[in-house]
């Protein structure tokens, strides 16, 4: 209790109220402390302690003093407590409610529950430690710095070290990995460089995007592992079997056409707009890839969707589909398409998937 | 009088879990206000999670629905971030609900003891909360524990003092 320090309760700037508690008993060790029950108030710089019925007693002490802590559970006749075990007294401590205690922690009796809560507040606090970022006026002890002259106790004292001399190594290592990731960013920046020039090349139409360039573009791809980089620009002056191809299916769309590898024909798909076709290869979230009318906005697919599910109430994917004469993937992702623009809800049951307007 | 559901309890999806972020911001709102409302029509003080999955508030044997655990759960965390709920145990398995807050029946309490010209008096809390002179008021048959708290709000703006007595706590009114 000698590490507490009288105070006038008012929270500094930059310091905010993180959790009170009301009939909290304090604990010098295991006696009471010669304190009546109050408040205890958890801020992110912090542990504040307040007399309920006079308000003037008030007593605080800076989370850094705090070593570890832990929970003791209810008993018979006994409140459940937290223990706090503290660091050494510092040379600069203000005046406090104790000149000297004998043991270094304290308890906080929670004897109207929400130790709980307190509990875990104090734990985040404690793993943030807020109090280290924003520093207020009243002097901190930080607990870690050396005391010259002050013999050390070993155990906490102890433990404390080697969680310091752990989270030193852990910061080594860090910077040590990192330092090949600093080296894969230089060749990456080489290859940016690369990008944007031919991106902006396309954007300004000017002059051709030379073979070289395509060549050192395809090259630092396939070292990445892509073996066959399917990007608009290579396809924008793609081969010319792929333009014909495209132009075919502008042109029949329903007409059967001969065996055609699914991968041509995305290809040959990717070039509608450069080929300014009234087609469009749209991409949802969920990787499936339609081909539809360029005049097929999404608004009006939502609309439309949000029509239907409201005239009949409800629909699943199958009814959607048959009544829109889709399949039922397609049908499937309008619905999850309205769902995402907030025009419908889902009633996920034993009895299946339902969407249905959102009335919410 | 028999508790009026709000119309969101026979509409399906109330009862699954809206992946759409804002839609689900609406749909815990008025899960949140019907938990607290039921609890305030029934005078319930505390919840235990596996009854309340079978109780009717979180089950509508009407329709077929019920909220799944993981939903009662997230709705459970919206109330105690709302300061409406606190838990009892470390496994979340009870909890206490707090439909009106301590300020609130502080000031209830107060207004029936100046009504009734009993500033200065002391009470029992038993007096208060199952004496025969409080029945028929809201507070009547108010838990023990948020009957404290209610005291300790009041005591806190001056308006009363809780005193210890021999074999349990009182209080003052001023």
């Amino acid at each position: 209790m000698d590490r507490f320090s009288w105070s006038n309760g008012l929270l500094e700037i930059n310091e905010t109220l993180v959790i009170q508690q009301r009939g909290v008993r304090l604990y010098d060790g295991d006696d009471k402390a010669k304190l009546d029950v109050g408040v205890a108030l958890l801020s992110t710089h912090r542990l504040i302690w307040r007399d309920v019925k006079n308000h003037e007693c008030c007593i605080a002490m800076p989370l850094s003093q705090i070593v570890f802590f832990e929970e003791q559970a209810a008993g018979i006749g006994k409140s459940a407590k937290i223990v706090i075990h503290l660091h050494p007294v510092p040379a600069n401590k203000e005046p406090g409610p104790y000149q000297h205690s004998k043991v270094s922690y304290i308890k906080l009796s929670f004897k109207e529950h929400g130790q709980i809560e307190f509990y875990r507040r104090l734990t985040e606090e404690m793993n943030q430690k807020r109090w280290e970022s924003t520093p207020v006026s009243q002097p901190i002890h930080t607990g870690t710095g050396s005391q010259a002259g002050k013999t050390r106790a070993v155990g906490i004292v102890g433990i404390e070290r080697k969680i310091e001399e752990r989270r030193k190594e852990t910061d080594k290592n860090i910077s040590e990995a990192f330092e090949d990731l600093s080296k894969l960013m230089v060749k990456a920046k080489e290859m940016v460089e690369l990008s944007r020039s031919i991106a902006n090349k396309i954007k300004d139409k000017q002059g051709d995007i030379t073979e070289d360039e395509t060549i050192r573009f395809k090259s630092y791809l396939l070292s990445m592992g892509i073996a066959n980089p399917v990007t608009r620009e290579t396809h924008g002056s793609g081969t010319h079997y792929h333009m014909q191809l495209a132009k075919q299916l502008g042109d029949m769309l329903q007409a059967p056409l001969e065996l055609l590898s699914p991968e041509d024909l995305v290809n040959a798909c990717k070039m509608f707009e450069s080929l300014k076709l009234p087609l469009r290869l749209r991409v949802f979230d969920s990787g499936v890839m339609v081909v539809q009318l360029q005049s097929h906005s999404e608004e009006e697919m939502i609309a439309s969707a949000l029509d239907n599910v409201s005239e009949k109430g409800s629909l699943t994917a199958e009814e959607f589909a048959k009544l829109l004469g889709l399949s039922v993937l397609l049908s499937k992702e309008r619905l999850l398409l309205a769902e995402k623009m907030g025009h419908l809800c889902r009633d996920d049951s034993v009895e299946g998937l339902r969407f249905y307007p959102n009335l919410f | 009088m028999s508790f009026e559901w709000p119309w969101q309890y026979n509409f399906p999806p109330f009862f699954t879990l809206q992946p759409n972020v804002d839609t689900r911001q609406k749909q815990l709102a008025a899960w949140c206000s019907l938990a607290l409302s039921y609890c305030r029509h029934h005078k319930l003080y505390t919840l235990d999670v596996m009854e309340a999955q079978e109780s009717p508030v979180f089950n509508n044997k009407k329709i077929e629905r019920k909220l799944s655990m993981e939903a009662i759960q997230v709705v459970f965390e919206e109330l105690r971030k709302k300061g409406n709920l606190e838990w009892l145990d470390k496994n979340k398995s009870r909890c206490l609900v707090m439909w009106r807050r301590p300020e609130e029946w502080g000031k209830l309490i107060y207004q029936w003891v100046s009504k009734n010209g009993m500033v200065n008096s002391v009470f029992t809390l038993y007096e208060l909360s199952n004496g025969d002179d409080t029945e028929g008021e809201e507070f009547h048959g108010l838990e023990d524990w948020m009957l404290l708290r209610s005291l300790q709000a009041l005591q806190t703006e001056g308006k009363a003092e809780i005193i210890t007595m021999d074999d349990g706590k009182g209080v003052k009114f001023f």
